[in-house]
């Protein structure tokens, strides 16, 4: 069984002008252990899906269709208090910034133990003891120092190393990373991510990784879903979506990594911007800015084409004129 | 925290000295006290031989230097009315301030934490909602108009409440107190009521705009995250630092309040230091007048050392200058 199964997702932002549509139709899977990368610009649903899964879409968002099958349970038909009991517990999440995640006012130690204090029945000392343990396997040096101090204290990847370790505590077997690394320094930046890497293989813990950078994911996850305008537009594999990716705007975003640019020249971009939920495009949400772009695209949404193990929705997709692998030289006009 | 301290030790000192200064120099300015204290029989060159005696003709400076270095040993001058020292008449009427001010304090912290927190975190509660506008209406109404205006309600029409003094009151270490006794409670309802119809629409309004401005945030959501329950997010993880700016801005509010029991003292004739204090500005009782400001401004420092303090207990940052960030 899986370990988790999103079908047909639908988020809707209420709104007086009329319900903006943030997610439609996600669907992905995860099986135990597995790693699965989600990509796209800002706005493309990414994190709204991460926090979709939690039930934690800030108001006034809500989910409008789907299921969220985690271990074989339904979670948007959970009541809230079954809905805590999987937060923290089942299914932990890692967020962007560690200088925001971690509240000012409470201790290192606080906000460690009370995760455990929610979810078990566990003295104070057994609290610390599991919050110092799992603070040594983050590699955080003297722990009963770190355990007493305030998050000011501490360094930015410090305190991603807390956030990690917090994650860790309850033996989640789902880890929802969003972009966990992209406000570190870039020293660190690998080091976190190896970490976090390490420790999901060492417990078997799936891992679904938020992030707009294709080559962090290409690295870490095996899966990869691409997003764009609340759609996912490709999903596979991850050497198939690197190698032979389908999709223009896959190919795009592969074709923007600084690694495709020979040094001294302009890096690769894909023209125009993701579209606001108020404002997408009819048809293909990505028309207006591909290359590739036909008669068709105007007018019908593409549906879901499957190419040896990627599902890809792009009316062009199968066709000869992707046959051939992206082409970078379009962007450097 | 000795360093915290003794810095703020020193601020407060300073503080007090220009204080002191200023209260002084504006005795000159409040009309001829000879007036009042002596006769119209009295003829001038008497008056002015007077005058002469009590010092009133000297440099400035030279007055004021007296008046300090009495001042430093207690003595702010005899009041020209009470034929007393100023500062035993003031500190006669000062625990019928501080009563109507704790009391005031007390009804604020009551309602303004409660209901700024449920209006922030149900913003669309039909109940809630109505508070909030009526908390613009209490802003925007002078404190004498609903003192007045909670007199005519409830003791001239309904009888429920005294209008005016402070009722029975029992000596307690040797101040005179009235919340001990059913009368003196009763008493002091109206006063509070009015005295607080400002400060708890402004606090509870703060209280919501930052709980509002908190819950968005991303340890608050986190926390959810989590798996925290409702209760602690809200009461521990927003509540502490929803309360932050809140204490600043109170010990502000603390030096306007006892500002505004000048005008609640005199609607329901309460004994206390500001019902005193227009007294002696109608009989140009200088030396009250600046034992007045004086002891309010020692007051005003003492309560602002004090939220100094706690809020450094609340924000581990303020600590700062003990520990620093220590890098990877």
């Amino acid at each position: 069984m899986a370990l988790l199964e999103v079908r047909n997702l639908d988020v809707t932002f209420a709104s007086w002008g009329g319900n903006l549509v943030a997610l439609r139709d996600v669907s992905f899977s995860l099986e135990p252990g597995e790693r699965l990368g989600i990509v796209g610009e800002s706005g493309a649903g990414k994190s709204v899906a991460a926090f979709a899964i939690l039930n934690l879409i800030s108001r006034p968002g809500y989910i409008s269709g789907g299921e969220i099958l985690f271990e074989g349970q339904d979670l948007t038909q959970l009541s809230p208090q079954e809905m805590r009991s999987i937060r923290g517990n089942r299914i932990s999440m890692i967020f962007q910034d560690p200088m925001m995640t971690l509240n000012p006012v409470l201790t290192v130690g606080v906000q460690m133990t009370e995760v455990l204090h929610a979810h078990r029945e566990i003295s104070a000392e057994e609290a610390r003891s599991r919050a110092l343990q799992t603070l040594t396997r983050v590699h955080i040096s003297s722990p009963e120092k770190r355990f007493d101090q305030y998050p000011h204290e501490l360094s930015g990847g410090m305190r991603q190393r807390v956030v990690i370790a917090t994650a860790l505590l309850t033996e989640s077997s789902l880890i929802i990373a969003d972009e966990p690394t992209t406000a570190l320094d870039v020293t660190i930046q690998a080091e976190i991510m190896d970490l976090l890497l390490e420790l999901c293989e060492l417990n078997n813990v799936g891992l679904i990784l938020i992030t707009h950078d294709l080559s962090v994911i290409s690295q870490v996850s095996q899966h990869a879903i691409v997003m764009y305008a609340g759609r996912v537009v490709e999903a596979g594999p991850i050497w198939e979506i690197v190698n032979n990716a389908q999709h223009p705007y896959t190919q795009g975003l592969i074709g923007a990594l600084p690694q495709q640019t020979t040094p001294g020249k302009r890096l690769n971009q894909i023209r125009g911007v993701m579209p606001s939920l108020s404002n997408i495009p009819e048809g293909c949400a990505f028309n207006p800015r591909c290359q590739l772009v036909m008669e068709v695209c105007r007018t019908s949404v593409p549906t879901y084409t499957n190419i040896g193990s990627t599902r890809v929705a792009c009316h062009a997709a199968g066709s000869a004129q992707t046959g051939n692998p992206l082409s970078l030289e379009h962007n450097k006009t | 925290m000795f360093a915290f301290f003794s810095r703020r030790l020193v601020q407060a000192v300073l503080v007090m000295l220009v204080i002191s200064v200023i209260a002084f120099s504006i005795q000159d300015n409040l009309g001829d006290p000879l007036r009042e204290l002596v006769g119209q029989s009295v003829s001038e060159a008497e008056r002015q031989s007077l005058r002469n005696q009590m010092g009133l003709n000297d440099p400035f400076f030279v007055q004021y230097w007296r008046f300090f270095k009495k001042a430093l040993l207690g003595d702010l001058g005899t009041s020209y009315f009470f034929k007393r020292p100023a500062l035993d008449v003031i500190l006669d009427k000062l625990p019928a301030t501080l009563e109507l001010v704790f009391g005031t304090t007390l009804i604020v912290i009551l309602f303004s934490v409660p209901i700024g927190v449920f209006a922030a975190i149900y913003p669309k509660q039909w109940f809630l909602r109505l508070v909030m506008g009526m908390s613009i209406i209490g802003i925007s109404i002078p404190v004498f108009l609903t003192a007045i205006m909670s007199i005519y309600i409830f003791s001239v029409e309904l009888g429920w409440l005294p209008s005016f003094g402070r009722g029975e009151t029992v000596e307690l270490y040797g101040w005179t107190v009235g919340f001990l006794t059913r009368d003196g409670l009763m008493h002091l309802i109206l006063p509070c009521t009015a005295l607080s119809s400002i400060m708890l629409p402004l606090f509870i309004r703060l209280i919501r705009a930052e709980m509002m401005e908190v819950l968005e945030s991303e340890y608050i959501r986190f926390a959810w995250a989590k798996g925290l329950t409702r209760r602690r997010i809200w009461f521990l993880h927003a509540l502490k630092n929803t309360l932050l700016p809140v204490i600043t801005v109170g010990g502000l509010q603390i030096g306007t309040l006892i500002a505004f029991t000048i005008l609640t003292e005199t609607v329901f004739q309460w004994p206390g230091m500001g019902f005193l204090f227009l007294e002696a500005v109608n009989r140009v009782d200088t030396p009250l007048i600046v034992a007045y400001l004086i002891v309010v401004g020692l007051i005003f420092v003492i309560a602002n050392t004090i939220v100094d303090l706690i809020y450094g207990l609340v924000n581990p940052t303020v600590r700062l200058a003990r520990s620093h960030p220590e890098g990877e």
